[in-house]
């Protein structure tokens, strides 16, 4: 890897979907003609720049698995059930403050091919652009208490403990809304342009 | 907000991505059909170290206009915008590991110390066992701009070979830009 100074190249990048939101795409639970299996959870949180200042309509896109632990996707092969009621893919901006929020469905834990008795711990796929070339963001959000964090390779990848810790959202009674639905905070912190890349690894 | 100010980590993109970002969300059109330049119609292929084309991976793409203005408000130059030139990409590879855009040759932006970068593409490739995305930039072999660029000055002469979209024999407007994860031609990825 070579260190690359930050031009306009980079302190740039692409402002788009703002104009193609659906009314819907930010809740996975209206998107088929019924209700999806599983349990119907809230997913917020807000987004910052590494200086604490608010990332507004930033545009926040989403994939996961149903509750069975299936992608709807030509190329995963395990066997549980796809629902015709979940397409597992959501978007949205974020407010004026940073703030986004999601309804769906908890995914399922799945196994996959990697090595013998392979789990994913239950994840979402989070994707962010923020307002630059350097600020983009892909991750994944875990909930709490996962019996499968130990096993994962993928969140192994991050050495450090409290690396890891930021991608585990937190439940919150506070947001969790009665007779409906709990609710899981996932905060996301994105690179501001001046950051130096090794301020991030 | 209960959190520090230390950036999310990274995670891959792993290999169901297309349900949310590509697919339906595809942008083949860089440039509108109006769009102002010269035409490009660049094909990506991706290789990984065996030389096997790599599927169902993702490639982004950004570039400036043909008059070398980005499409973006912290761009301030006297340049105008171009109201059909997107400047964003984004598509999976398919089983061979190809996919292809439609743009225009970007024109020139500046550099640091007051230098001129020559025409590029910031190009990113994420994929499923890639943890972070590799950032990468097309350039045009053959541009004389290439020779005095403030980026290719960074890279080994012996590897800047790897940085070139190469223009496609009898084809006029088609380049062609080989993604090599890893081997003797690995492309040149940078740290941004």
């Amino acid at each position: 890897m070579i260190l690359l100074p930050h031009t306009l190249s980079e302190i740039t990048g692409p402002v788009y979907g703002h104009g193609d939101i659906q009314e819907t795409d930010n809740d996975l639970t209206r998107q088929g003609e019924g209700e999806p299996i599983g349990e119907r959870i809230i997913v917020t949180g807000r987004v910052v720049d590494d200086n604490g200042r608010p990332m507004p309509q930033t545009l926040i896109e989403i994939w996961q698995c149903n509750a069975a632990g299936r992608y709807r996707h030509k190329s995963d092969e395990h066997p549980a059930p796809l629902d015709p009621n979940f397409t597992g893919a959501g978007r949205t901006l974020t407010d004026a403050q940073g703030n986004y929020r999601f309804t769906t469905i908890r995914p399922g834990p799945y196994p996959w091919g990697n090595h013998p008795n392979a789990w994913r711990p239950a994840h979402i796929h989070f994707s962010l652009f923020g307002t630059a070339f350097a600020t983009r963001l892909v991750t994944q959000m875990y909930f709490p208490g996962d019996p499968l964090f130990p096993f994962d390779p993928i969140m192994s990848s991050l050495p450090d403990e409290k690396a890891r810790q930021r991608l585990i959202s937190k439940f919150e009674m506070d947001l969790t809304q009665p007779d409906w639905a709990l609710a899981f905070r996932f905060d996301i912190v994105l690179r501001g342009r001046e950051a130096t890349p090794f301020e991030t690894k | 907000m209960d959190i520090d100010l230390i950036p999310t980590p990274w995670q891959t993109v792993g290999p169901y991505f297309a349900i949310s970002l590509a697919g339906g969300h595809s942008i083949e059109h860089i440039a509108g059909p109006n769009a102002k330049g010269e035409r490009v119609k660049l094909m990506c292929a991706m290789f990984d170290g065996e030389g096997q084309g790599v599927d169902e991976a993702l490639i982004e793409i950004w570039q400036a206009n043909a008059d070398g203005r980005y499409n973006h408000p912290d761009d301030t130059q006297d340049k105008p915008v171009d109201p059909d030139f997107l400047g964003f990409g984004r598509q999976a590879t398919d089983e061979n590991g190809i996919c292809v855009f439609e743009t225009i040759r970007p024109g020139r932006v500046p550099g640091p110390n007051g230098t001129m970068q020559a025409p590029h593409l910031a190009l990113s490739v994420l994929a499923r066992g890639i943890l972070r995305r590799l950032p990468t930039r097309i350039y045009f072999a053959g541009d004389p701009a290439n020779e005095k660029d403030p980026v290719l000055a960074l890279v080994p002469k012996e590897r800047r070979e790897t940085l070139m979209a190469q223009p496609v024999a009898n084809q006029p407007g088609a380049w062609r830009f080989d993604i090599h994860l890893s081997g003797a031609n690995e492309t040149v990825f940078f740290d941004v």
